[in-house]
């Protein structure tokens, strides 16, 4: 092999990288928070009874689904920086990437989250929401207090493998030069003209820390299944 | 907010100064994602068919090497596998082969990048939903296939994958539409897909919302012929007595 290989630019470089990584599971943690949270209730809705909540939720779901996570970015890095300044007056200057990129990620992750749920709760079976209601609980209750946590349970493993999905994708943010830890390591090298070992680099930490993660969801699911 | 729409920008001839119209961009963007997405879902099903067969195949060396192939795959975001692709194998390899890369046009490098990225990428998850496929037939099928004298390959040609097929027709379905959706992470290598088309649009005309209003457009009407084809190949296909069905 012809090429010469210089890891040295790494170890000096390893605060901003870090600093790279705090940003991109402060993107994977938020749009998981509020995915979990604004995808419950769009499950809701889909499987609700009144026409206009389901066909809300059916269109934000599809919509979202049909358009790739790069094309959403652009969309959230173009709309977000002119509501905040036309709302809240904000200097057209600020750095508003950032939250764009938050907003974007929940927004867009809500409607995978949606699918998945919606699927854990239609697979809780229905007798379980007539004796619920036979105990007397009304339709929110019995939500909440029976099915909620039964289809939670069984949709742990794929909640977490669409986490590592989403911690993967948050390496998209590079559309808006935000440095996150792909971003960072791009940064460093372009700019030590070490892109070779600094993009290996990035791709090792990855596989690191997505393989561990997803063997640890292949023990929860084994363990799932037994109890 | 007092933006001023301009939906006529999309006749408008290019600053090109080639006579091609700004919705001449568009649909050559289209045609590079639709081309890609296609030419990367051909290597995607034979690698992943191909990796979803020696995954389940009872030799143990091969079994362990198709699942390297596919955690590897599954577990580096698709962005730092393209620029690995782009950037950093034309490197590693002897120099004469780098140069010769380094020679051919722009836009072949892109694609090629882009193909081999896409269809390998894609390749891993295919393969897991064929493997999935062979391993949700009952064991009786390649026990009596065996005892009937047929040899382990003529097994899965004959027997397994035959019916594996109908049944992860469902789930290919969602990869396929993935492999479209995928290709705009291309838009980040110069390759002049549609969303790399849309953006040059804004970079050009200064109408963000016209723009990125045509290509999420053609994103979902990309999304809506897929899934009726889809829908049509999955009820010729269904296996009678199975779920869906």
């Amino acid at each position: 092999m012809a090429y010469e290989f210089d890891w040295s630019s790494i170890p000096n470089a390893l605060p901003f990288l870090a600093e790279g990584m705090v940003v991109s599971l402060e993107i994977t943690a938020t749009a998981l928070v509020v995915g979990m949270v604004w995808g419950t209730l769009l499950a809701m809705m889909r499987l609700s009874a009144s026409a206009p909540l389901r066909w809300f939720a059916a269109g934000y779901v599809n919509l979202f689904r049909a358009v790739p996570l790069v094309m959403v970015l652009l969309w959230f890095f173009l709309v977000i920086p002119q509501l905040l300044t036309g709302f809240f007056r904000l200097d057209p200057g600020t750095d508003v990437r950032m939250t764009s990129a938050l907003v974007g990620f929940a927004l867009f992750e809500s409607a995978y989250y949606a699918e998945i749920i919606r699927a854990g709760i239609q697979s809780v079976p229905k007798g379980q929401m007539a004796a619920a209601m036979a105990l007397g609980l009304s339709h929110g209750q019995a939500m909440r207090l029976v099915i909620l946590p039964q289809a939670l349970r069984n949709m742990v493993p794929l909640l977490l493998t669409q986490a590592i999905v989403l911690f993967q994708d948050t390496s998209l943010v590079y559309v808006s030069a935000l440095a996150d830890f792909f971003g960072a390591a791009h940064k460093v090298g372009d700019r030590d003209g070490r892109l070779v070992e600094l993009l290996l680099f990035a791709g090792a930490v990855y596989f690191v820390l997505c393989f561990a993660l997803s063997r640890l969801v292949q023990v929860l699911q084994h363990r799932l299944a037994k109890a | 907010m007092d933006y001023q729409w301009n939906w006529a920008i999309f006749s408008q001839e290019t600053a090109m100064g080639d006579g091609s119209t700004h919705w001449g961009w568009m649909l050559s963007g289209l045609q590079v994602t639709i081309t890609l997405s296609l030419s990367a879902w051909v290597l995607a099903l034979v690698l992943g068919t191909l990796m979803g067969v020696l995954r389940t195949a009872p030799i143990k060396w091969l079994s362990r090497l198709a699942t390297a192939y596919v955690e590897v795959l599954r577990n580096i975001p698709l962005l730092v596998q393209l620029f690995i692709w782009y950037f950093i194998v034309p490197e590693l390899l002897p120099v004469s082969w780098g140069d010769a890369i380094k020679q051919m046009p722009p836009l072949v490098q892109q694609f090629g990048a882009a193909f081999i990225c896409l269809g390998l990428f894609t390749s891993a998850r295919v393969c897991e939903q064929v493997r999935a496929g062979i391993q949700s037939l009952p064991v009786g099928q390649t026990q009596a296939a065996l005892a009937l004298g047929l040899s382990l390959p003529q097994t899965y040609r004959h027997v397994l994958l035959p019916m594996a097929f109908r049944l992860v027709v469902p789930p290919l379905t969602s990869e396929f539409l993935n492999i479209f959706k995928n290709s705009a992470v291309c838009s980040t290598i110069g390759l002049l897909e549609l969303t790399a088309q849309g953006r040059q649009l804004v970079d050009y005309t200064a109408q963000p919302y016209e723009s990125f209003i045509a290509v999420t457009l053609m994103y979902v009407a990309i999304n809506i012929v897929v899934m009726a084809l889809m829908h049509q190949l999955e009820r010729k296909l269904k296996v009678p007595g199975y779920m869906g069905a």
